[in-house]
């Protein structure tokens, strides 16, 4: 039987895989670093967001959603600094 | 049918894309880039083996610390002004390496094609050794570790020591007992401190936690003390804390402190529990826990300052 909530995690999931493989597509295509960088931003951010958020419910114990949501928030923690860091390399690197 | 030996071979490509990747790079800075994302997938690997010990060990020091290893080299090396003008090694060099090579992947692969069915394991008498020494762990991995193979893990430490006194030992003579240099050459940016001051924090915590629930579930002192490093290596490129002086008193006695400990509590079962490496059978576990929390004290020195490189001459900024 699907119920309400499998339905919110396979909605949610997809929506996360969608912004992977948008991202994905981003950085192939994209013509310098700083887009990339944008590109990258949003599956690392939304992308795992939408899985992380997808996979809460299926969760054992509220202890391991917890971990779920403490993975997404450092993943966007050293995403954010990381792409900072390389936007300031390249920004360093032109002038 | 399942999706898995679909996802698994696709894996197991992507592991050789990426290493035949990392090998023919030209480039320093892309190899090492193939290296780590190697490591990470060869992680995953391990998961699937159902080997999580492993698989963490393998993100945090083959993929992590590894990495970053190889970058600092690495920048090291571009550093070096006048690199020898085309130094090609002779074609000979170079076809003795290639033959070299072949031997050891042949050998490597013939040893696994050859493998009897079913193949000999010493898995099962390891976890009855484990299990009459290791009493009260629930994770058999640490067991084995600090119990059944309790002098090799002893002296894989010992061997972690040995390489910090290697790299220090390539350092200047007027250097030494000075700190290494600085991880981030010109001043650490906003970012960085930021992530620094956000992170470690974090990651101490989970480091800690690793390490502890290493005696009931996957993690141990490896993998917690490998996080506790980088969170260090963090700190000091950020340089909220300075590298200490290769000379530091306490620095010298972390480093030591694990293997030092370990050989303590073996020589002393040879008195408490009959064998060299024995444990009493009722203290065994706070005993395991104990050795263990040098053990990640030891691994936490060890390895910023593998990373850090010989001991600097020049004055601190």
């Amino acid at each position: 039987m699907i119920t309400l909530l499998d339905l919110f995690s396979i909605a949610a999931i997809g929506v996360g895989t969608f912004f992977f493989v948008a991202g994905t597509v981003g950085l192939l295509r994209f013509p310098d670093s700083l887009t990339r960088l944008h590109a990258l931003t949003k599956a690392d951010n939304l992308g795992l967001g939408m899985v992380a958020l997808g996979l809460i419910p299926r969760a054992d114990s509220a202890l391991s959603a917890l971990k779920l949501i403490v993975i997404w928030v450092l993943v966007m923690l050293s995403g954010a600094s990381t792409s900072q860091l390389i936007g300031r390399a390249l920004r360093r690197g032109r002038k | 049918m399942s999706l898995r030996p679909f996802l698994d071979v696709i894996l197991a490509g992507l592991v050789l894309g990426v290493a035949i990747f990392t090998i023919t790079a030209r480039d320093l800075f892309a190899a090492v880039v193939g290296y780590v994302a190697y490591g990470l997938l060869l992680a995953f690997v391990w998961i699937r083996l159902y080997a999580p010990d492993v698989a963490l060990t393998e993100a945090a020091v083959g993929s992590g610390v590894t990495g970053v290893l190889l970058i600092t080299a690495g920048k090291r090396l571009g550093a070096l002004k006048n690199p020898a003008p085309e130094a090609q090694p002779p074609l000979t060099l170079k076809l003795l390496i290639g033959v070299l090579a072949v031997l050891v992947a042949g050998a490597l692969g013939a040893a696994i094609l050859l493998l009897p069915d079913p193949p000999p394991s010493l898995a099962p008498e390891a976890a009855a050794a484990a299990d009459s020494a290791g009493a009260g762990l629930g994770n058999p991995i640490t067991a084995v570790l600090m119990s059944y193979r309790s002098f090799d893990t002893m002296l894989e430490k010992l061997v972690l020591i040995l390489a910090v006194v290697g790299v220090w030992s390539v350092g200047a003579d007027k250097a030494w007992g000075s700190a290494p240099a600085e991880l981030r050459q010109p001043k650490a940016t906003a970012p960085m401190v930021f992530l620094a001051q956000m992170l470690a924090p974090v990651g101490v915590l989970i480091g800690i936690h690793i390490f502890w629930t290493g005696a009931n579930a996957p993690g141990g002192a490896f993998q917690g003390g490998a996080l506790l490093a980088a969170m260090w290596m963090v700190i000091m490129m950020a340089q909220l804390a300075k590298l200490p002086r290769i000379d530091a008193q306490w620095l010298r006695v972390a480093l030591v402190s694990g293997p030092a400990v370990f050989l303590i509590f073996g020589l002393a079962g040879e008195v408490t529990a009959g064998s060299f490496f024995a444990y009493p059978h009722s203290l065994a576990k706070p005993i395991i826990l104990f050795i263990e929390a040098f053990m990640v004290l030891s691994i936490t020195a060890a390895l910023p300052m593998l990373v850090a490189g010989p001991p600097s001459e020049r004055p601190d900024r």
